[in-house]
């Protein structure tokens, strides 16, 4: 996948996000992190041949889905975290073993691209063109019940509304 | 020519446009004259003096603008790829997609009907 520089600068920059986000106790410095992080995944996609993925996980990730959790944040006033309370022993204990477990499936799952038999890069074509084709001949039952799902999101904002007003007739 | 290569006068522009970002800042700290204090730290609001802290809790209207944004956003990133095989896809796909603006826009009335775009 594109060169191994590129791809060994954009992992430190993409893991450091994560940390930071994780790590920061100002939620809207957080949801900044996790913007660094989503562009750089982003350019991965780009170098794994996917541009069209690539432009989504900006708009809609970095731009649309961020925005909501600034919104989010700043709707509760949760921008400046307490010190956190840890559970004490047992969290840590639980953390070691998930991430054993996680460390573990991913090596056992890399290993297997060594041998040669693995090409992601040719395997599929993901032009924006491909793309369309494949979502609106073969899979247009789903693409359709994706504009479903977007009016169950509209109703929300309704109900929304309703309770508001219901509110401030009371 | 690998899709990398073709990046690359993106890759270009993105570091002009960070080695700009830090050098005019840092040219203007170094050559500008430093004179720090007083009023200059204030927050200018209009000339008004700064009252209360800036992260206040927002209202819930902003989220109800938000979620429409994600709305069409994706709606946008439907019609792109559309767009492109349009030709390809001839009246069935012409077909597909009318169906699904259809669904979009009927319920973009209903929300604009039940008074969610309104600014109270």
């Amino acid at each position: 996948m594109g060169h191994p520089i590129v791809f060994l600068i954009l992992a430190t920059v993409a893991v450091f996000a994560a940390i930071g986000m994780l790590t920061s106790r100002n939620a809207v410095h957080s949801a900044l992190y996790l913007v660094l992080n989503f562009c750089t995944v982003a350019v991965f996609y780009l170098v794994l041949n996917a541009p069209f993925i690539s432009m989504v996980q900006i708009t809609v990730y970095a731009g649309a889905i961020v925005v909501l959790f600034l919104f989010v944040i700043m709707l509760l006033g949760a921008d400046q975290l307490p010190k956190a309370s840890s559970n004490g022993g047992l969290q840590y204990i639980l953390a070691i073993f998930a991430t054993a477990g996680l460390a573990t499936a991913l090596i056992l799952q890399l290993s297997g691209f060594g041998d040669g038999t693995a090409k992601p890069e040719s395997a599929l074509d993901a032009s924006p063109e491909a793309i369309g084709t494949l979502l609106f001949q073969d899979y247009v039952f789903p693409f359709e019940i994706t504009s479903l799902i977007l009016l169950v999101a509209m109703m929300s904002l309704i109900v929304f509304k309703a309770q508001k007003r219901k509110k401030q007739d009371g | 020519m690998t899709i990398a290569q073709l990046y690359i006068p993106v890759a270009v522009l993105f570091g002009i446009s960070i080695f700009f970002a830090l050098l005019l800042p840092i040219l203007s700290k170094i050559l500008g004259p430093n004179r720090p204090g007083g009023r200059k730290g204030e927050a200018y609001e209009s000339g008004i003096v700064a009252v209360g802290n800036a992260q206040k809790r927002l209202p819930v209207k902003f989220y109800r603008i938000a979620i429409l944004f994600i709305l069409f956003d994706i709606d946008i990133i439907f019609l792109f790829p559309y767009a492109i095989a349009m030709k390809k896809l001839g009246l069935f796909g012409l077909w597909s997609m009318l169906i699904f603006v259809v669904i979009f826009v009927l319920g973009d009335i209903w929300v604009w009907k039940r008074g969610v775009l309104e600014w109270e």
